[in-house]
């Protein structure tokens, strides 16, 4: 069971050759490094492409173990990332899906009818980073007090704040 | 103040108590495991709908780390998850050294794990008293704290510290292990599984703790995977996933150890899971006692790992790396890594992200209890107001980890 696990994770480009083939028009950009891949997907494939990956018999990721939001700088464009990192319970792969996001629009459909799980991570990378899943069924701040003002892990959000909290 | 004033969040609306009722639980509530609040709808005594309202810990450790060099940052992930400490420096240090691509000598690997299933034990023992004694079983609690107190030491022999050891490194330990370490931790280690019959003779067989538990909180394997369960809560629906096996690190894969797995996903299941886990964890620390066989504790690699005081004292490089790392911090080169680890409570992952610099520019911990807590409203709906506390009890959450 290790062994086969191993060999996956070492080689993890026929499948994403197999993905290439199928759907190219999903794949912007394949970036191996440090033993892992991503693949970055235009922002209105990403539905369609968690869905198929979640049942596609040679990925199987059925096991969304994580999303988390980045912000690359406040010169940086595109500014924001979304990233879904991937898991198959079966073939014990990981993949890592990017969305890369503008400032001025951080809509992104949210995943939440593929993966239910994906709830309470698309809630805090809204409450966080200010990213706008559509479609979210409950889309709060989930971290923060529902009156905060900005997004406190983006990078010109300062350390302690703008002025102290209280409750008014 | 006029009541035009009164922000609309604050109004108070009228409801008629013939029908449903909303309750808020907690954050004061002492079985919630620190500060939860749930927003619990209410038809009698039956629970309709649970909202966890979460996020009173927060105190914004993931930007803290943005503004901390690398290794300063593993002292912050010490108060994440406050129970697993060991667990969370590993993840930590380990996504780093996976940036930095670092080889670790065999023998802090054997001591990493070594710790970590200390570490998994004694978070399984404070899940455990916490458990029964919401249930109302007192006597556990005491019986898993003397068990707990002997690990507390050993973590305390080797690191200094207690709670808060950060004993891990970025390329390998803060230092060595004491002399005579092997037979205090040989000690605890033969008198641990009478310990674990005596948790079974307490509370296994009480037909009071079968009744609380049995058929309760009770989440299909689909379903678990769907919400993203991990850790005991996932294999106490029968899934046997087990990141130790899945993905090995830390020399994982040449351990022989099993995955308890129980079927029917309800809070009996997850009891037993994490029971028999404790055998388990017994099984590896053991064997990693065996393999111990000296050697180094850090990697080859001057310009990370801080010298060793000694070498200080006879050679100048030595000086200047310690000042150099010390001062400015190392330089790890620019990615981003995933590193997902089998903590106590399920999968711990860090994505770390690096522009270059001595500091990252991103560091985000998927935590197990976050996660595991969210599937809460499946379980707990159907159930009676009082199997809420055992359903989070069963889950085994820390609020710290959650909030960050």
């Amino acid at each position: 069971m290790t062994s086969e696990a191993e060999n996956i994770e070492q080689t993890p480009s026929p499948l994403v050759a197999a993905l290439q083939r199928e759907h190219p028009e999903w794949i912007a950009e394949v970036i191996i490094a440090f033993g892992e891949t991503t693949i970055v997907v235009p922002r209105e494939h990403i539905v369609a492409a968690c869905s198929f990956l979640k049942t596609w018999p040679e990925g199987r990721f059925d096991f969304l173990a994580d999303i988390c939001g980045a912000d690359r700088g406040v010169e940086e464009e595109p500014r924001f990332e979304v990233n879904y990192h991937l898991f198959s319970t079966t073939k014990y792969h990981r993949l890592r899906l990017k969305v890369v996001l503008n400032e001025e629009d951080t809509h992104v459909a949210s995943v939440t009818g593929v993966w239910r799980t994906a709830n309470w991570h698309e809630r805090e990378t809204f409450d966080l980073f200010g990213v706008i899943f559509d479609g979210h069924p409950d889309l709060r701040r989930i971290l923060l007090p529902d009156d905060w003002q900005g997004h406190a892990l983006r990078k010109d959000f300062p350390l302690r704040g703008y002025e102290p909290y209280s409750l008014k | 103040m006029s009541s035009a004033t009164i922000p609309p969040q604050f109004e108070i609306v009228d409801r008629p108590l013939d029908t449903q009722m909303t309750i808020s639980m907690g954050p004061q509530h002492p079985s919630t495991h620190g500060v939860l609040r749930l927003e619990l709808v209410l038809d009698g005594e039956m629970v309709v709908k649970t909202t966890p309202d979460i996020g009173y810990l927060h105190t914004g450790m993931e930007k803290l780390f943005e503004y901390k060099k690398y290794q300063q940052g593993i002292v912050i992930t010490d108060r994440m998850d406050y129970l697993n400490p060991l667990g969370n420096n590993l993840a930590y240090v380990m996504a780093g050294e996976k940036l930095l691509g670092l080889e670790i000598p065999e023998r802090a690997q054997v001591i990493r794990v070594l710790f970590c299933e200390l570490q998994r034990i004694a978070s399984h023992l404070v899940w455990l008293g916490t458990h029964a004694l919401d249930i109302g079983a007192m006597t556990v609690f005491f019986y898993c704290f003397r068990e707990r107190e002997k690990i507390l030491n050993l973590i305390e022999a080797a690191s200094g510290g207690r709670l808060t050891p950060s004993y891990f490194r970025i390329g390998g330990l803060m230092m060595d292990l004491p002399a005579g370490f092997e037979n205090r931790c040989k000690q605890f280690l033969d008198f641990f599984p009478p310990a674990v019959d005596e948790f079974h003779t307490l509370l296994s067989g009480n037909k009071i703790f079968q009744r609380r538990t049995q058929g309760i909180g009770r989440i299909s394997a689909e379903d678990a995977i769907d919400w993203g369960l991990s850790g005991p809560c996932l294999r106490g629906s029968g899934v046997a996933l087990d990141i130790r096996r899945a993905n090995p690190y830390s020399g994982y894969e040449k351990y022989d150890f099993e995955i308890p797995t129980e079927p029917d996903g309800d809070v009996w299941s997850r009891y037993m899971v994490r029971m028999r886990e404790m055998k388990e964890s017994h099984k590896i620390a053991t064997q990693a006692l065996a393999r111990l066989q000296p050697g180094p504790i850090k990697a080859d690699a001057p310009k990370v790992v801080l010298p060793d005081r000694e070498a200080m004292k006879s050679h100048m490089d030595a000086l200047i790396h310690h000042f150099l790392i010390v001062a400015e911090g190392f330089d790890v080169p620019a990615g981003e890594v995933y590193h997902p680890i089998e903590a106590s409570k399920g999968e711990l992952g860090v994505y770390m992200r690096s522009d270059g610099g001595p500091k990252p520019s991103r560091v985000h911990f998927r935590g197990p209890s976050f996660v595991n807590l969210s599937a809460l409203p499946v379980m707990a709906e159907g159930e009676m107001v009082a199997d809420v506390v055992a359903i989070i009890g069963s889950l085994d959450v820390v609020l710290g980890e959650i909030d960050r």
